[in-house]
């Protein structure tokens, strides 16, 4: 049984800049980073592995040959193998051809138990990879898991994170699960694990290595279209205050009175 | 400065950096107010395989050595010098096995050490400090078997640890030449601990007695020679000493790293207090003196590793960094002021922690001793 995680290289956006001027991100010199979000897949795609004790933890990234450093990331801290899927065909992805090029390498390699990712990506925030995913690969999803509390060969039992509190959600496997930082606390590599990383070449899907349909790759087959990125106004910071409901109601009572809207 | 480390040496720096800045240092404060054993970051060390990294291939280990181990005692103790005993004093517990174990010793003990099990070494007793030779724990033969009576103190990690290297007299009449070291494990009938002292510093680690009464233990547990404990004791410490050291180093790294940072954000007279000469000129000569001892250890250790050592160079390690890390970690404590006084801010536990080094696996004077007794015969 095979356990996919997929995962991103992203720009730290915690350092990036904004050029009002031109209305862009500023990514010049911004460290690429593993999608913060993917790690808690990467390490419960492990633990689940752990748990049945057999599987194959596969990670997997759409992107530039430099994400390959992701893999070599994912395989320091336990993952088994590692898949590029590159080439200049699938430039220009929007989400859809993104998750139809991922189904159809997941589908060439098989033997699906568990799709893991996180449960959105830091730079287009779009959380859309996941479900399409599951949709193409024709699987149930359980989106912003929190938890798996039971898993064995034909089915799992997951707490899927709501507003309100969680969800007990049955499902068969295969399945695919998109997962909420909640979920666990990803491990540090090991020493071991980046030595193997060092001299790791993951395997390359090239579009022609891939059953795909050119018009639904890259930049033909993404129908979104940015029309403008723009900044909000900035809103003025409101005022924070911390207490047990009784004494926040008594402040708010108060505030309320010094308006005199009461 | 650069050490020119290789990928391997680099990685585990790394990682033990990584280790002390996003799980030490978030619990040490605590850790060390209520004097908690660090279970669970030994289960991370275990899990990243710094326990591998002083154990040679053969016995599960990465390679083995001092330097690698110097590299991340000195990371660890950058985040805490207390919670990164347990690591450190378990390389002390395994260099006993590593350097004077037979194979079936080896096979039995570290690939354990390797997978994070602790270790200790028992030499001190009541009697018998800087005096190591004074001991009175007694080994009686008896057959194939020996009894051992008698009590250690002040050991690190007792209690804790699972595999003890202790030294006992089998021949009283000899002295030090009647001194053997045998390995224990706990559990084994007779071997009991006593209470956790209750230290000023390192206040994560544990110390405790280790008490033997009529421990009935074969032949085969034995470590080297008959008679030759006492040897065996003091090459141990000419190839952990370096570690104390590195342990005193990352002390003192930090607390200046603690000290820059604060002096550059604490403003009086209208100024940030880094902006004063007399701050920086206490920079200066912490820098400069961390950076000395650490070159020092780095190059003694690596020389260990290629089979030169000597009683001198390992004791001179020792010595020079534990006298830097009390002087840079007190100096710290000057820069903050009132502050650093006050249990809210680090660098007291610095100075606290820093203080162990210039005492344990032998104290400064000793060393001294060591040092000067060498250059005295070596000079003609
Ligand atoms: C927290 C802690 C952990 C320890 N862990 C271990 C451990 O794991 N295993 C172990 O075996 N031991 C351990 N020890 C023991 C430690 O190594 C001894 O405490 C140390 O060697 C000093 O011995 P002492 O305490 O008996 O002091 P003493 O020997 O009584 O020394 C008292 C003072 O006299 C000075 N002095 C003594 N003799 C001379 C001399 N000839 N010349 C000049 N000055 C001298 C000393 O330098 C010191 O200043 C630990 C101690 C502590 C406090």
């Amino acid at each position: 049984m095979n356990i996919f995680v997929c995962v991103k290289q992203v720009p730290n956006t915690a350092e990036v800049r904004w050029d009002f001027e031109k209305g862009t991100l500023i990514r010049e010199g911004v460290e690429s980073i593993c999608n913060p979000f993917d790690l808690y897949a990467i390490e419960e795609g492990i633990r689940i592995k752990e748990r049945l004790k057999k599987g194959n933890v596969i990670a997997l990234t759409m992107g530039p040959p430099q994400a390959e450093e992701i893999l070599k990331e994912a395989i320091s801290m336990g993952v088994d193998d590692g898949i590029l899927i590159s080439d200049r065909a699938f430039a220009g992805a929007d989400t859809l051809a993104t998750s139809y090029t991922l189904a159809k390498a997941i589908e060439k390699v098989g033997n699906v138990g568990v799709v893991l990712a996180g449960k959105q990506a830091i730079d287009g925030d779009t959380a859309q990879v996941g479900p399409e995913l599951a949709a193409m690969l024709a699987i149930p999803q359980v989106t912003y898991v929190r938890k798996i509390a039971e898993i064995d060969e034909e089915k799992a039992v997951v707490e899927r994170l709501t507003d309100y509190g969680y969800d007990v959600v049955e499902t068969q496997l295969p399945v695919l699960f998109t997962v909420v930082k909640e979920i666990n606390e990803p491990r540090l590599p090991s020493l071991r694990g980046k030595m193997k990383a060092r001299n790791f070449k993951p395997k390359l899907f090239t579009s022609s290595d891939l059953d795909v349909d050119e018009s639904k790759i890259g930049l033909a087959g993404s129908p979104t279209n940015v029309k403008r990125i723009f900044q909000p106004e900035l809103r003025k910071a409101g005022e924070k205050y911390e207490g047990d409901p009784e004494n926040l109601a008594k402040i708010l009572a108060e505030r309320i009175k010094g308006l005199k809207l009461i | 400065m650069n050490y020119f480390f290789t990928e391997e040496e680099q990685m585990i720096k790394e990682l033990a950096h990584k280790i002390a800045e996003e799980k030490i240092i978030p619990v040490r404060q605590k850790y060390d107010d209520e004097g908690i054993f660090p279970y669970d970051i030994v289960e991370i060390l275990r899990e990243s395989d710094l326990f591998r990294i002083f154990i040679p291939e053969e016995y599960e280990g990465l390679g083995g050595g001092v330097l690698p181990m110097v590299l991340a005692v000195e990371e660890l103790s950058w985040g805490c010098g207390g919670i990164a005993l347990a690591y450190a004093g378990t390389a002390l517990g395994a260099f006993p096995i590593i350097l004077f174990g037979n194979d079936d010793q080896k096979k039995k003990y570290l690939p354990k050490i390797a997978n994070g099990t602790l270790a200790a070494f028992a030499l001190t007793e009541a009697d018998a400090g800087s005096d190591a030779a004074n001991i009175k724990t007694r080994a009686k033969k008896d057959g194939d078997y020996y009894i051992l009576n008698g009590t250690k103190q002040f050991i690190t990690n007792a209690g804790e640890a699972e595999i003890y290297t202790v030294i006992a007299l089998t021949n009283p009449l000899k002295g030090a030449r009647g001194a053997t070291a045998f390995i224990l494990e706990k559990g084994m009938k007779g071997l009991e601990f006593g209470k956790k002292e209750n230290k000023m510093g390192i206040r994560a680690s544990v110390t405790r007695e280790v008490v033997m009464k009529d421990l009935r233990v074969h032949k085969s547990q034995i470590l080297g020679k008959e008679g030759r404990g006492f040897m065996l004791a003091m090459k141990t410490f000419d190839h952990t000493r370096p570690g104390v050291a590195s342990q005193a180093l990352g002390i003192a790294q930090a607390a200046l790293d603690a000290a820059v940072k604060y002096a550059k954000q604490r403003h009086q007279f209208g100024k940030p207090i880094a902006s004063f000469q007399a701050i920086q000129h206490m920079f200066a000569d912490m820098g400069t003196k961390i950076e000395a001892a650490r070159a020092l250890i780095y190059s003694v250790a690596r020389a260990i590793d290629k089979g030169s050592y000597s009683p001198k160079e390992s004791a001179m390690t020792k010595v020079l960094a534990s006298d830097v890390a009390m002087e840079v970690a007190t100096n710290a404590v000057q820069i903050f002021g009132g502050y650093g006084y006050m249990k809210e801010y680090p660098v007291e536990k610095m100075m606290r922690d820093a203080k162990i080094t210039q005492i344990y696996e032998g104290t400064n004077q000793i060393m001294r001793n060591i040092i000067a007794t060498r250059i005295i015969k070596e000079t003609r």
